[in-house]
């Protein structure tokens, strides 16, 4: 999908950008109200993260002009107030959801998804692999026209192994993008999440493969 | 602020009705006075001109035969001195210098003219009179003779009257007086009317209402008003900039930190070295403990700001915790946990709703944080018996000896040393429900797992 970052802070930007690259995003980066303009004016984006305080004015302008103008492309704005009146300012100008910095990653693409499934219709999102149809923002899954209705942990798990077919992905790297860091559970969790999803492949020629000691990887039959 | 702050000296009330009233009262002395002296003035004047016409008439009865003075006195002399009460006629008649009848030790005002009628108060065998003396020459052949005539009468009438009169002048003078305390009593409540007005509407403006005070008011109150309306300006700039201060200091300090957090997160997907690994999670971790209590201590301060300020307004609690639950459910669906509520219709409440979603907030944010993988949070809000929301998590539950101190700011729980927090959340939760008459109830499911119940 694309995405529209207006954010200041060009390290911050780089590396929420080569995050949401690494899930298969493709991002463009505004660092200023005007390039935001310009930018938005040019090209249809799937979703606008929006930073409040920028070098050239107020993100939340911004934001008004943007929906005068009927543009209805989710916007979730990146704020460092956590005042809730200010929360609740944003979500009367427009914006579909906020996350306060320092946020966390998997939190951000979680509340995008959420946003992008409530305007669903306006985006196409379905991924084609093999004989599957995967639809992350729904978090459908849909082998030769049965549909199954994926839990969020084995939907990102899949998204995950399904953005690099072939790729190996180690049990803790996997672990580090399901799990909070918080969460007191143990690595041979993912195990468990393995298990799920292959269950849902058994129809399809996708399988999970383990690599003893390196970790797993998606192959086609 | 209670009016036991203010330094008080007087008021401005009493001191406009004293005023008024002293004034009245030195007036009222003062006529009493005057009238009381006016009446005895006119008393006295009636009194000598009936001794004048009294000695006149002697006077007039004398005449000079065959060369010896002769006086017939009237009747009417004295009779015309008749009063009710008893007061004693004295009179003397002078031939020259040579007492003709009367009363011998009456004496004559030594420096009389005469040709003029003389007036004067005196002490005549003890007692108070008033005497009037007059002459007439009598011209004879070749002789020439002065006959002088005295009356003096003792003031036992006039004093009675004069008392009466007074007793009268005193009597309206009171009531005048009364009246005067009344009125001044009105004036002073009519003058102090726009200034109690004024007070009344600032004390009862609402806390975030720094505008100017519009209302006309008085001339002489215009400096007041101007001056407030300064210092409301300045208060609402210097509010404004601790404001903006305090956004643009969380604004530099998290953004930063989210770099940081956005970083690492990068880094743990490249890195493969389990030490480094270990190493960037901790750091994670500090930084989102940081971040979440230096959220938990604005929204305290907050919390404690606004628990003063009272700002309630009628708030349906069912559509404030759907609310949160929509903004929380991407963050529940993470680590698949179903939020299942379990609501009345409506269940209205007075309140005010930054509280009360920061209240419910952080119970949800709890239970959350709390919840194992794959589980249940149920909530509820009912409006019987009492108005509650019962939050209820399948997570470890509390321990049954700390449950009471719990809700102490910076207190955590021994089964909450896994978790990110700052042991803010139930103070926040307690604070707000003391700020509504109500309270935080801690328990454990009977199959596991922590329920706090926050009622109103």
């Amino acid at each position: 999908m694309k995405f529209l970052l207006i954010e200041d802070n060009e390290d911050l930007a780089h590396a929420i950008a080569t995050r949401m690259n690494l899930d298969g995003h493709v991002v463009d980066h505004a660092i200023s109200l005007s390039d935001a303009k310009a930018f938005s004016e040019t090209v249809d984006y799937d979703l606008l993260l929006l930073d409040i305080m920028l070098p050239d004015g107020d993100g939340r302008d911004f934001l008004e002009h943007f929906r005068a103008l009927k543009k209805d492309t989710p916007v979730i704005v990146l704020t460092a107030r956590s005042q809730v009146s200010d929360r609740v300012s944003m979500l009367d100008l427009g914006a579909d959801d906020y996350v306060t910095k320092p946020f966390d990653h998997e939190e951000l693409q979680a509340r995008c998804r959420a946003v992008l499934r409530r305007k669903s219709g306006s985006t196409q999102t379905t991924v084609r692999i093999a004989d599957i149809e995967f639809d992350p923002v729904a978090g459908q899954l849909s082998i030769s026209g049965s549909v199954i209705k994926l839990r969020n942990r084995e939907l990102r798990l899949l998204e995950i192994l399904i953005n690099s077919p072939g790729k190996v992905f180690s049990k803790q790297k996997l672990f580090d993008r399901l799990f909070s860091y918080d969460d007191e559970v143990s690595e041979n969790a993912i195990e468990v999440y393995i298990g799920r999803l292959r269950k849902h492949l058994e129809p399809s020629t996708l399988t999970i493969t383990t690599l003893r000691g390196l970790g797993y990887r998606l192959d086609e039959h | 602020m209670s009016t036991s702050d203010v330094n008080v000296y007087g008021s401005l009330r009493n001191r406009l009705v004293m005023t008024l009233i002293g004034g009245v009262a030195m007036l009222t002395l003062l006529s009493y006075f005057v009238i009381r002296n006016y009446a005895a003035h006119i008393a006295v004047q009636s009194q000598d001109s009936i001794l004048r016409a009294s000695v006149t008439s002697i006077l007039d009865a004398a005449a000079l035969r065959d060369g010896s003075v002769e006086i017939d006195i009237p009747y009417a002399a004295f009779s015309m001195l008749g009063t009710t009460t008893d007061d004693r006629v004295f009179y003397v008649i002078y031939q020259d210098d040579l007492v003709l009848s009367g009363y011998e030790d009456l004496s004559l005002p030594k420096d009389r003219s005469v040709t003029e009628t003389a007036y004067r108060s005196t002490i005549y065998r003890d007692v108070a009179v008033r005497q009037v003396s007059a002459s007439r020459t009598l011209i004879g052949a070749d002789q020439r003779t002065i006959i002088t005539a005295s009356i003096a009468q003792t003031q036992d009438s006039l004093d009675d009257a004069l008392d009466e009169i007074s007793e009268n002048i005193a009597i309206y003078g009171i009531g005048f007086f009364c009246l005067a305390v009344l009125l001044s009593i009105w004036v002073s409540s009519a003058t102090i009317a726009p200034l109690k007005r004024l007070a009344d509407s600032v004390a009862r403006r609402g806390p975030q209402d720094l505008s100017p005070v519009a209302k006309p008011v008085p001339t002489e109150m215009v400096p007041l008003v101007s001056s407030l309306n300064h210092f409301m300006e300045r208060l609402e700039r210097s509010l404004k900039q601790s404001e903006e201060f305090i956004a643009e200091a969380a604004h530099r300090v998290r953004t930063p930190i989210a770099t940081v957090r956005s970083h690492a997160e990068m880094t743990l997907q490249r890195v493969d070295k389990e030490e480094n690994r270990q190493a960037l999670r901790s750091m994670i971790r500090a930084i989102d403990e940081t971040s979440r209590a230096a959220g938990q201590l604005l929204d305290h301060a907050m919390i404690s700001f606004r628990a003063d300020q009272h700002d309630y307004v009628s708030i349906d609690l069912v559509e404030i915790t759907e609310d949160i639950v929509m903004r929380l459910r991407p963050v529940a669906e993470m680590k698949d946990v179903t939020i299942q509520l379990n609501t009345d219709a409506e269940v209205i409440l007075l309140g005010d709703s930054i509280l009360i979603q920061n209240a419910v907030r952080n119970l949800i944010d709890n239970a959350l944080k709390y919840s194992p993988s794959d589980s249940v949070i149920t909530i509820e809000v009912r409006k019987q018996p009492v108005t509650f929301i019962a939050v209820q998590d399948q997570g470890p539950g509390f321990q049954t000896h700390e449950m009471a101190s719990l809700t102490d700011r910076f207190t955590r729980g021994e089964n909450a040393s896994g978790t990110i927090g700052s042991g803010l959340g139930l103070t926040i939760v307690r604070d707000v429900a003391k700020a509504h008459d109500g309270a935080v109830e801690l328990s454990n499911n009977p199959s596991g797992g922590a329920c706090v119940t926050l009622s109103f």
